[in-house]
């Protein structure tokens, strides 16, 4: 017979205060600040949503956003499949195995500023490797601090160098789960490379590359650090992705009311692209 | 279709295996004829698997031929063989339907589409399965993704032979009697050659018109399931077959007589060859409580269901009987009767005694 009373909440609400403490409470004083004007002295001036307008409307925001999906969709367009193909082309068993992964491991252990930090000296014309090896050995005009062409390809190389292992160690993560026994039967069913890469390791490489996508997603979504040490959004706007521009408005300007609207407008995008990529991954499951 | 001849076979995984005790195969040598229905039976480890995976193509023996009638297909791999193979673990694509699964093979294979559906039809009109042909295959039960795996082998008409590697193992206990006999049905019906590998006696004994046993990479004995129990050439065939397995004692041969325990005892027939160690063999089957005989105290009695099987002690030796009716008391002293045709004379494992013709 089953027994209904209500001690599932002891085990709910400690969760609840948590969340509330660590994620709704400070997201409730940005929702404060959103639709007030303040001019210091703890003095507050309701304003409505005239901020979420004002935002909504801006020119500078459309450029930023646009900025942001533009290298997200970069990102993701190369880091995927590039991860993919390292995955795959990766020793499953025997020596070189571990020396694969620690290499794999390295970039993503390197704290975010150090990798801004290390791409900026190292493309950087006269003094780094990279600058130098470009301009005077190649010959080809490349200097991110005056060629938002060449800014953007830094900060997407950085990108790829940093992150791609993250995908590479999930999908390697699926690939080696899959039993010897799938790949016997694919060679009595005379499969082919391409079969057995879409029937055998896709499928079974599906959950840990939604995850893939969505932390890569989330994460160059709202990147900010190692762009910012790079390029620090220039040269001009060029490189003004939406975090970088969201901190010159809330700490550069002091613009605190369109600042918060305009981070709860990023974070709702941020968790409805999420949202759409997740149910677009998972439909087939639920057949 | 074709008769199998495995020739001389070695298999080491060393790449330059130094003596006997690296090879996972140390030489088979045997003919399968077609349309056979054989099982490999030996503990974990005897290389079962291994010969298994040589005579698939997965593995390319160290030494020796496989042979598919009059053909050498030693070098061939898999998907030139016209061999199926059904694992241990069910292998179905996941993200197909059943049919699409069934005519995965075939389509592979550029069968045309109106053939691929005939067959496809077919062996899930055998297979019981034509209801779930449009469902996603992981959806399945564990025991119909196995029937799957078992169809996508079936499906192509030119198989030489279909292969299977434990294919029980992850089956209900309950479910496990209706695929074996499913799988006997088909054997019937698509007269392939079919090798089946288990360490299970009862699903070899069922399966197979001819069980070969193996043990440390070697074919201990081949016969069928009745010859096995009957006459066991090796002392492991009959210590793994039968349950509970033959008595193995420590004995005296003499002429065609044995001494055990200070008692003589009546072969099969006279003892050939010398030296070595030799051993007295007797199933618990043919050792029967009597009114004279050798002297011997019952220690336990175990009601299995059909029979009783009875430990009991001579001198310090301890072996097992089995009684269908009755059985004494535990502490009980009693007479035992071995039957002469049934006693046998092992040396260093191996059959001594010759059989009365």
């Amino acid at each position: 017979m089953r027994t209904e009373n209500q001690k599932a909440w002891f085990f709910v609400l400690p969760v609840l205060a948590l969340v509330a403490f660590n994620a709704i409470v400070p997201m409730m004083t940005v929702v404060n600040y959103s639709v007030q004007e303040t001019f210091g002295n703890n003095q507050f001036f309701w304003q409505g949503l005239d901020w979420f307008e004002q935002i909504l409307r801006s020119e500078r925001f459309h450029a930023a956003l646009g900025r942001q999906f533009l290298f997200t969709a970069i990102i993701l367009a190369i880091e995927v499949p590039l991860g993919i193909i390292i995955a795959l082309s990766m020793p499953r068993k025997g020596f070189w195995v571990p020396v694969c992964l620690v290499l794999m491991a390295l970039p993503m252990l390197i704290p975010w500023n150090v990798v801004g930090a290390m791409w900026n000296i190292f493309a950087l014309p006269k003094i780094g490797m990279l600058g130098y090896f470009m301009n005077d050995v190649l010959g080809i005009n490349y200097d991110m601090t005056q060629d938002p062409l060449a800014a953007w390809v830094t900060i997407v190389v950085m990108d790829v160098w940093h992150w791609t292992s993250l995908v590479v160690l999930l999908c390697y993560a699926g690939l080696v789960s899959i039993p010897d026994a799938y790949y016997q039967a694919a060679k009595i069913d005379g499969a082919s490379p391409w079969s057995v890469f879409r029937y055998i390791q896709l499928p079974k490489m599906k959950t840990v590359l939604t995850i893939a996508v969505l932390l890569r997603f989330m994460d160059s979504f709202n990147i900010y650090t190692e762009p910012f040490v790079l390029t620090g959004g220039g040269p001009g706007n060029s490189t003004t992705l939406l975090s970088i521009d969201l901190v010159k408005i809330a700490l550069g300007q002091f613009d605190l009311g369109p600042a918060a609207a305009m981070s709860l407008i990023y974070f709702a995008i941020t968790l409805l692209v999420s949202w759409v990529f997740y149910v677009v991954m998972t439909k087939d499951d639920q057949k | 279709m074709a008769e199998i001849t495995l020739s001389h076979l070695k298999h080491s995984y060393f790449p330059s295996p130094k003596g006997p005790e690296d090879y996972a195969l140390k030489e088979i040598d045997v003919t399968w004829r077609d349309g056979g229905a054989y099982a490999l039976l030996g503990p974990s480890g005897c290389g079962k698997s291994t010969l298994l995976n040589i005579i698939s193509g997965l593995l390319t023996p160290s030494e020796g031929k496989v042979l598919f009638g009059e053909q050498d297909v030693t070098g061939l791999p898999p998907d030139q063989r016209n061999i199926a193979q059904v694992f241990q673990f069910p292998v179905i694509y996941d993200t197909m339907t059943v049919r699409q699964n069934l005519a995965f093979p075939l389509k592979n294979r550029g069968v045309d589409a109106t053939k691929i559906g005939q067959r496809v039809a077919e062996i899930a009109e055998m297979l019981d399965v034509t209801d779930m042909l449009d469902t996603r295959a992981s959806n399945l039960s564990p025991d119909n993704k196995q029937k799957i795996s078992m169809g996508r082998g079936l499906v192509r008409d030119d198989v030489n032979v279909v292969m299977f590697d434990e294919p029980l193992t992850v089956i209900d206990p309950h479910l496990k009697w209706k695929l074996r006999s499913k799988l006997k049905e088909l054997h019937q019906r698509v007269k392939a050659t079919m090798i089946y590998v288990t360490h299970d006696q009862t699903e070899a004994l069922t399966f197979a018109d001819e069980v070969v046993v193996m043990q440390d990479g070697v074919v201990v004995q081949t016969g069928t399931p009745v010859e096995l129990f009957e006459r066991p050439q090796h002392t492991f065939v009959g210590h793994f077959i039968g349950s509970p397995g033959m008595n193995v004692l420590r004995c005296e041969p003499q002429g065609d007589h044995a001494a055990f325990e200070g008692h003589q005892l009546a072969l099969e027939g006279p003892v050939s060859g010398s030296g070595g160690q030799t051993m007295l063999g007797i199933r618990p089957e043919y050792i029967s409580i009597a009114e004279s005989g050798v002297p011997a105290t019952v220690t336990k009695v175990a009601d299995v269901g059909r029979h009783f099987v009875i430990d009991v002690v001579v001198g310090q030796t301890h072996l097992k009987a089995v009684s269908e009716e009755s059985a004494p008391d535990p502490g009980s002293a009693v007479h035992l009767d071995f039957r002469p045709d049934q006693t046998r004379v092992y040396r260093d494992g191996w059959i001594a005694t010759e059989a009365r013709a």
